[in-house]
């Protein structure tokens, strides 16, 4: 729906006027950057885990049968007392953890999200050489706010989901899904360009590495 | 090789040593210099400064006194004029000259050369037999850096150079503020510029600051001047035609 | 070939007098008073020291930095060829998703379309994140007339809004602010703050995170730009650190994204070379923290009523020039600001827009015009350059902003009638092309040497240059051209002999191709 279609006429039509003024020719576009690459298990994790730590993440790789185990490890040294879920996440990664579990949904007002110590997702796809973390809202990760709002976000990431570059991510995703990725804790560089960790978003970012998965 | 020499209006008018050293450097290599009389200036500080009707006379003369198919190729000690002949001529042939202008224009930008490009690529040599016992460091220029890409062939040939102690420049790939008329219109910020890249020459405690281009080294050498610093300026080719037999002596004024 | 009735009429720049692409005085002038600030001049040096390392060290480890640089400059060029089909492609996929989207052709008109949005919503308050096209307009100022309060939350954007200050750079708007002066401007307008509060970056960043907590989560309104707009799939994206524009983008029911019709992208997978190329260009990270892509509206997640205004305000002026029309391949990176070194003596103020440093230089006056009234500040900007070079290295759409300062000298000097200075350059040029009177010329300059003192220097210059010798000598002319030399008989001589040595170093050394 177009609102105003006088500007809507004025502006293509200025445009159009622009590109007849000063005609280019056409330009193809060369797409010969690395895509498609390939790297195996041990490398990918190697890759994840060095860029992860960098931006001031903790990294806990363990076996999928060590998912609730660990996540309560997090949880726990963290003193979470009351976290918030998505819907469909795997009940199991929870089997370990004693505090109070809120169970996601569109109808609990995002303000209120503030009053949880920390969120646990599952996540789409992940970037090795970048080390980011994309989440799209599927089953298990989540509306964006219940990942934004507590201040310790707790993202489980299967091996398998981690690929080796950035155009190998992009073309794994849904692009109608509302998307976040995530790149370590929420920075800064506005002070002095020194990067500082931690400012809206959560300040803790626990990623779990299931290797076997 | 026959080559035409391009003095350039600077070089020919307020640095001829560092022309003459040229001359005389590629003479010494063997090859043949001639430099067509009516050659005068590039027309480089008209474009740079927003004028690019007004050099087209410049720039039809250029192609003139250097298109002769006798002269293989063209050097100038100067990066900023090659830079200048390689792509802005074409700029102003294109929308201010003639067919004819813009065929002379492509004819002898495909054999303009900066010295050590010259030097390096063309003639194939790195050591021309020069001796200069001195510490020297160098400024790469933004022209010859970045327009001309000559990359590290200036400091190969210095590397080359027998006696020399040559110390690298911090920050070298910063420009010293000349920028032709900018060191006027913007002068406040000219000499800021300036200001910091004598910071840097001066911890390298070199004698001699040197450049592939007078204008540079002009502005350069004049802030070093006016602040007393020990060391003084010196284009590349008068390094270059330094030699055991001839060596290098102040000509001109300190700057 | 059929008759053409003209030439179609070239499309105006933003209005004058409007927004935030003009300063009050020329760059030599605004510079004049930057360069004497001791400490901008620090905090500038450090800052862009900094973030040019950290370029240069994660655009390095990429083996296909160029091919990238390649695809992002060319898929650019692409979208500006066919910039009507792809935003009436956009605007269909933004509305097919539940979006509505807004034309503006210059910013009053986007200015007055986001106010009556904010009205209609009953909000008196909105949370923004970080934009420069909403900053090129003025928005916050439109806002603040019509009762309606504008937060900024960006670190940065905040710091420069508490203290009444202008940005002064793409993006780091603080960056002419060291840790010092933010903490006391977080204690002078801050409500509530510690006053214990120390300079640790940390700490500072801790205080701006509880301050703006409460507005994140009460806000009912938010406004952003955007990176990129997807034509394909009607996809927005705004990159982003720290989490602010997270929560603008996601926690209030009303979101209006005003975006430049120039950051439209062709497809989705573009997304997978300027991810790349922009975060390790600007912040000098392999990712920056958050990046968000929206899609018109997700029922259950995030805003449900998601307005886009696609903003003209002169970017089709620019676009009818074939080389000022590249400067719209921007995409705000800012690292040809942290590789200038007149943006890092002079700082981003100096350029009185919105848009400092090099690509300012260009952009500015193409968006605006230079010659808008009579000494229009912006015509000073073409010529803020020593056209060192640096920032076309380091653009990673290759903008080759030098060319770009040339063409715009040139308009400029076309516009300007007959000035003393192009009088001088005809005559310049008229000696120089006559090799005789050019000769003639070279001898009085000599005669000149007369003007140098017992040392052959020259220390002070007429009152045009005056700026020029304030801080360098000028050597006396020579006593001899190179000219007058190679015909005497002294250079004659020196090249005989250099020429026999030439004659006996090619005997010694047979040429190789043989």
């Amino acid at each position: 729906m177009t609102t105003n279609p006088t500007a809507r006429d004025t502006v293509l039509g200025r445009i159009r006027a622009a590109l007849a003024l000063a005609p280019t020719p056409d330009s193809e576009v060369p797409r010969v950057y690395r895509t498609g690459r390939t790297l195996p298990d041990d490398e990918r994790l190697a890759l994840l885990t060095d860029r992860l730590a960098d931006y001031k993440a903790q990294v806990h790789p363990c076996t999928g049968d060590r998912t609730a185990e660990v996540i309560a490890g997090i949880l726990h040294e963290r003193g979470a007392r009351r976290i918030g879920v998505p819907d469909g996440l795997d009940e199991q990664w929870l089997a370990a953890y004693d505090g109070e579990v809120q169970l996601d949904s569109a109808d609990i007002p995002a303000p209120s999200l503030d009053a949880l110590d920390g969120v646990v997702t599952a996540s789409a796809v992940s970037c090795a050489e970048t080390g980011t973390i994309f989440l799209d809202g599927s089953p298990g990760q989540g509306r964006r706010a219940l990942s934004l709002v507590p201040d310790l976000h707790v993202c489980v990431v299967d091996l398998s989901s981690v690929v080796a570059g950035v155009p190998e991510a992009v073309a794994r995703l849904v692009p109608e899904r509302p998307t976040t990725l995530i790149s370590g804790p929420s920075a800064t560089s506005d002070i002095e360009l020194e990067r500082v960790e931690g400012v809206h978003g959560p300040r803790t970012l626990a990623v779990v590495i299931r290797t076997d998965a | 090789m026959r080559i035409g020499l391009f003095a350039t209006c600077l070089g020919d008018t307020l640095f001829p040593e560092a022309v003459k050293s040229t001359a005389v450097l590629l003479a010494r290599l063997g090859h043949e210099v001639v430099f067509p009389p009516d050659q005068t200036c590039c027309g480089q500080m008209h474009v740079n400064t927003g004028y690019q009707r007004e050099p087209v006379p410049l720039v039809r003369n250029f192609a003139e006194q250097f298109g002769d198919a006798s002269i293989d190729a063209v050097v100038m000690p100067s990066g900023s004029c090659a830079g200048s002949v390689r792509h802005q001529h074409e700029i102003v042939a294109q929308r201010y000259g003639d067919a004819a202008l813009r065929a002379g224009v492509a004819t002898v930008k495909a054999k303009t050369y900066e010295l050590s490009e010259l030097l390096v690529d063309v003639l194939g040599v790195t050591e021309v037999g020069a001796y200069f016992p001195h510490r020297v460091t160098y400024h790469p220029t933004c022209h010859s850096l970045r327009m001309l890409r000559v990359g590290d062939k200036p400091l190969k040939l210095l590397r080359a150079v027998e006696g020399i102690d040559l110390v690298e420049l911090p920050e070298a790939d910063s420009c010293c503020g000349f920028g032709g008329t900018f060191a006027v219109k913007n002068a406040e910020t000219s000499t800021a510029m300036l200001q910091d890249k004598m910071r840097n020459i001066a911890d390298t405690k070199a004698d001699v600051c040197s450049a592939g281009d007078s204008s540079c080294l002009m502005h350069i050498g004049g802030g070093l001047s006016r602040i007393k610093s020990g060391t003084r300026t010196l284009h590349l080719a008068q390094i270059l035609g330094s030699t055991r037999t001839a060596p290098y002596a102040p000509m001109e004024a300190a700057r | 070939m059929s008759t053409f009735l003209g030439m179609p009429a070239a499309p105006p720049r933003s209005p004058y007098g409007t927004g935030n692409l003009r300063g009050d005085r020329k760059f030599p002038e605004a510079a004049h008073d930057e360069l004497r600030n001791e400490q901008l001049r620090r905090n500038l040096s450090r800052a862009t020291r900094t973030i040019r390392t950290k370029r240069l060290g994660v655009t390095g480890e990429l083996p296909d930095w160029e091919r990238l640089r390649d695809a992002g400059s060319a898929i650019k060029t692409d979208t500006m060829n066919r910039l009507p089909e792809l935003l009436e492609q956009l605007e269909r996929k933004v509305t097919e998703r539940g979006g509505t989207v807004h034309w503006a052709r210059d910013g009053v008109e986007a200015n007055e379309i986001v106010t009556r949005l904010i009205r209609a919503t009953g909000s008196r308050d909105v949370i923004k994140v970080k934009s420069m096209a909403t900053q090129e307009i003025g928005l916050n100022e439109h806002l603040e007339a019509a009762g309606i309060t504008p937060y900024e939350t960006d670190l940065a954007e905040l710091i420069v809004q508490l203290a009444d200050d202008k940005p002064s750079h793409i993006l780091v708007p603080a960056i002419h602010r060291n840790r010092d002066e933010i903490r006391q401007i977080f204690l002078d307008e801050i409500p509530g703050v510690d006053p214990d509060l120390d300079n640790v970056p940390a700490h500072l960043a801790a205080a701006a995170r509880a301050y703006l907590r409460e507005k994140f989560m009460t806000t009912k309104v938010a406004v952003s730009g955007a990176n990129f707009g997807i034509a394909e799939t009607g996809t927005l994206t705004v990159v982003e650190s720290e989490g602010n524009g997270r929560m603008c983008l996601t926690l209030p029911d009303t979101l209006i994204t005003v975006m430049g019709i120039e950051k439209v992208l062709p497809r989705f997978q573009d997304l997978e070379v300027f991810l790349q190329l922009l975060p390790r260009s600007s912040t000098g990270e392999r990712m920056n923290p958050y990046t968000s892509m929206w899609t018109g509206v997700t029922p259950g997640d995030g805003p449900q009523d998601f307005h886009l205004v696609l903003l003209d305000n002169g970017r089709t002026a620019a676009l009818a020039d074939t080389i000022g029309r590249e400067a719209l391949n921007c995409i705000r990176c800012s690292a040809c600001l942290n590789v200038c070194p007149v943006y890092e003596r002079a700082g981003g103020h100096a350029y009185g827009s919105t848009y400092p440093g090099p690509i300012g230089a260009v952009l500015t006056p193409q968006l605006a015009g230079m010659h808008a009234a009579k000494d229009d500040p912006n015509s000073s900007l073409p010529y803020a350059s020593s056209l060192c070079g640096a920032c076309f290295d380091a653009c990673p759409v290759k903008i080759d902003i030098p060319s770009m300062l040339v063409e715009l000298r040139h308009q400029h000097t076309e516009q300007s009638g007959t000035t003393a200075e192009k009088l001088a350059m005809k005559a310049a040029a008229g000696v120089m092309s006559r090799p005789k009177l050019f000769a003639a010329a070279q001898k009085a300059a000599s005669l000149g040497r007369a003007a140098g003192g017992r040392d052959g220097t020259i220390s002070r210059l007429p009152a045009s240059l005056s700026g020029w010798s304030d801080s360098r000598d000028t050597a006396a002319p020579p006593k001899q051209s190179f000219r007058s030399w190679l015909a005497s008989a002294e250079g004659a001589a020196t090249m005989r002999a250099a020429a026999g040595e030439g004659a006996g170093r090619t005997a010694e050394e047979p040429e190789e191709e043989q």
